[in-house]
């Protein structure tokens, strides 16, 4: 009966998903986009390490931002997760979590301009929200046994300190580790939007064509998140803290009478700002909803939707690769690669270089989150398959496949599809920074215009989009009692 | 210190009750074993007297033990003494132990003959170690009563001997839940029988023979 339950789930989403396909804009308009693919592919294969002179100033911008921003957010994030039982807490965290660093960014811009500032605190506040919950969840799992068994009056702090943080030490590091790649990729992306990181010059290399730059940074992105457990050591790690936040660059200096214009005047409500008052209000917000909120919202569900089937269907195809049932060790290595390098770049970028390729549409996007999405799950299913034990006899190949292990493996996966749900909704709603016409389309274009009240509300609607989609995964996972428990923490 | 007394108390798990209504009274020196079969309620008994008596400076040495794997045989003891110093003292001590502090645990982990674990984790220890760390935070805590869950049941005859008169010198009053009957009516002058979650048996110890409280583990 489970195991229908679920078919008939997939089968409604695949459905569902065919039907937003009718309404999506998925034309490829250059003219010849496999000759500019070939170009890249080229440019790849022969980087040209000399001819980006700036290449040490963006690595250490990267990492410095990275570090800053995840501290700032790892430190943050503590302290909320220490509250984290009362329920305004809670509603805040899930809110500032659910508006994607790059919202965060495109807001401080307005208000910080190009300041070192904006890219910290654009990582460091969504952060500070994710941690706050998984942190909470760390604690709270941990052994209440010995808290009970301590002196009465120990006092808070002390207990704290001395029975739930040491119990959960490990899985709070290993936690803040993975949650530093993830910052690594979010401070490479603000470059899109103007911080002096990768993205920045990675996107300045793709305006001038010089392919092998972007091939040069390209692979030193790969390189510095492949050998992430190499350099960042418990020992180093505060040396890294302390020179990172002088390793920021100094930007430009903030204007503070943007700053105020910014609070005291761009983030009010046009209508009343104008005097128009309250009754203005209606109106205004009629009209911001009918003309960008709701197609961006469309637009948005009508992608995720497609990208997240398309991503359940690579990620199937894909975990064979790094599943000892189904490699040699060479060939298991060389998918090890292929998956590594779907996984760790971004959907931002991805979906920048595809629409370079073939034009504006809805195509880069979705298959961006596609690629992105699917290696991370089917790395995680892959990993998860070599924890099966086969039968002796077990036949081999796409028998094997159908049979065996992916019957086996199927629940785990449509936990972790929903698990991904709300991150591929909320990565879409930001692809739309590039012109694709979901919400953060139209969030960019009214921030653009200097329109800080629309941007608002818009960001509010797509946040709550973001939290409803989770809690309809949290229902459906509840509901065909899917779990997934080991890693279900990863998700950037 | 006034009498310690639970009056009429339940326990209850799901829909069915697995202990009382009881009451008793816990007179200061008196030392009480709580004797009965697993599952008649010992642990039961011994988690609610912890629950009404705790603010009453009460110490507790769980059966899961309730140490912090993560941490080191001296800190896990030290735990016992937290409410003692202040704040900015715990923390210090977290990282780097003050000598005064050492200088009065070490002892303690003599006595129990696990000094030379005083550095190492709690986790790497033996089942019969790490029971004595947990009789040793109770004896560095040196509270007004002791509770505890069979807390030497781990422990070799003389080692559970040695641990035992360590344990009754510190607290003179105090409840110990033991399925060593001999070892109970050696070191406690009061034994509480418990049977299907009642007080089946309440004497002092000079009164009984190991085969007086053996109908209890009958079925």
């Amino acid at each position: 009966m489970r195991q229908s339950a679920s078919i008939r789930l997939s089968l409604a989403f695949v459905l569902v998903a065919f039907v937003c396909l009718l309404f999506a804009d998925l034309q490829i308009s250059t003219s010849n986009p496999w000759q500019e693919l070939g170009r890249l592919a080229l440019g790849v294969v022969t980087p040209d390490f000399a001819a980006v002179d700036y290449l040490g100033k963006a690595v250490i911008r990267t990492l410095a931002f990275a570090f800053v921003g995840v501290a700032l957010g790892a430190g943050g994030g503590f302290m909320l997760a220490l509250c984290f039982r009362h329920r305004v807490i809670r509603a805040g965290c899930a809110i500032i979590r659910a508006v994607h660093e790059l919202f965060w960014a495109l807001l401080f811009l307005q208000c910080f301009g190009l300041h070192p500032l904006t890219g910290v605190l654009a990582i460091a506040i969504p952060y500070a929200g994710i941690f706050a919950k998984v942190y909470a969840e760390i604690l709270d799992e941990t052994d209440p046994e010995p808290a009970h068994a301590l002196p009465a009056s120990s006092g808070r702090l002390s207990t704290l300190l001395y029975t739930r943080l040491p119990l959960a030490w490990s899985h709070l590091v290993s936690y803040t580790a993975y949650r530093l790649e993830c910052g690594l990729r979010s401070s490479a992306v603000l470059g899109f939007i103007g911080m002096p990181t990768l993205g920045y010059y990675l996107e300045s290399s793709f305006a001038q064509g010089h392919y092998s730059s972007v091939g040069a940074l390209l692979l030193i992105f790969y390189v510095l998140i492949a050998t992430l457990k190499l350099w960042v050591r418990p020992r180093l790690l505060p040396l890294y803290l302390m020179a990172a936040p002088f390793l920021l660059g100094s930007g430009l200096p903030i204007a503070w009478s943007n700053v105020s214009r910014f609070l005291t005047q761009d983030v009010i409500p046009a209508p009343i700002r104008s005097g128009e008052g309250i009754a203005g209000l209606g109106p205004w917000l009629g009209d911001l909803l009918t003309d960008q909120a709701l197609p961006g919202i469309l637009n948005t569900l009508l992608l995720t939707q497609i990208a997240l089937v398309l991503t359940g269907a690579l990620a199937l195809l894909l975990f064979p690769l790094v599943s000892s049932h189904f490699t040699r060790r060479l060939s298991g290595t060389a998918g090890h690669m292929v998956l590594v390098i779907l996984r760790s770049t971004p959907e931002y970028l991805l979906a920048f270089i595809l629409l370079q390729l073939w034009g504006p549409s809805m195509l880069p996007a979705v298959v961006a989150l596609a690629i992105h999405n699917g290696g991370i799950i089917g790395h995680l299913i892959g990993q998860r398959s070599n924890t099966l034990r086969l039968r002796p006899d077990a036949p081999h190949g796409v028998e094997r496949y159908a049979y065996e292990v992916v019957p086996r493996l199927y629940g785990p996966f449509l936990a972790l599809l929903f698990y991904r749900w709300e991150i591929i909704m909320r990565e879409t709603a930001i692809l739309g920074i590039l012109g694709v016409a979901t919400l953060g389309f139209y969030i960019d274009s009214a921030i653009q215009e200097i329109r800080i009240d629309r941007a608002l509300v818009l960001i509010l609607i797509t946040a709550l989009l973001n939290i409803g989609i989770d809690s309809l995964a949290r229902h459906l996972r509840a509901r065909l009692r899917l779990r997934y428990r080991a890693n279900s923490r990863q998700g950037c | 210190m006034t009498s310690l007394t639970l009056h009429e108390v339940v326990a209850d798990y799901g829909e069915g009750r697995v202990l009382g209504p009881l009451s008793l009274t816990l007179s200061p020196g008196e030392r009480v074993a709580l004797v009965g079969k697993s599952g008649a309620g010992k642990s039961t008994l011994l988690h609610l007297m912890y629950s009404h008596w705790r603010h009453r400076n009460a110490a507790l040495i769980p059966q899961q033990l309730g140490l912090v794997d993560t941490l080191s045989t001296f800190h896990n003891v030290y735990m016992g003494g937290l409410p003692r110093h202040s704040i900015h003292h715990n923390l210090i001590t977290l990282a780097r132990p003050f000598r005064r502090d050492i200088d009065a645990i070490f002892p303690l982990l003599e006595r129990l003959e696990i000094a030379d674990k005083c550095w190492n984790r709690a986790g790497e220890l033996s089942g019969g170690q790490r029971q004595r760390i947990a009789a040793a935070r109770a004896l560095y805590q040196a509270g007004s009563v002791l509770l505890a869950d069979e807390p030497v049941s781990s422990l070799d005859g003389p080692q559970a001997a040695a641990a035992m008169t360590a344990l009754t010198e510190t607290y003179d009053t105090a409840v110990l839940a033991m399925h060593d009957v001999e070892l109970a009516l050696r070191f406690c002058d009061r034994v509480i029988g418990i049977d299907q979650g009642t007080i089946a048996l309440d004497q002092p110890s000079r009164r009984l023979a190991t085969s007086d409280v053996l109908p209890l583990y009958a079925s």
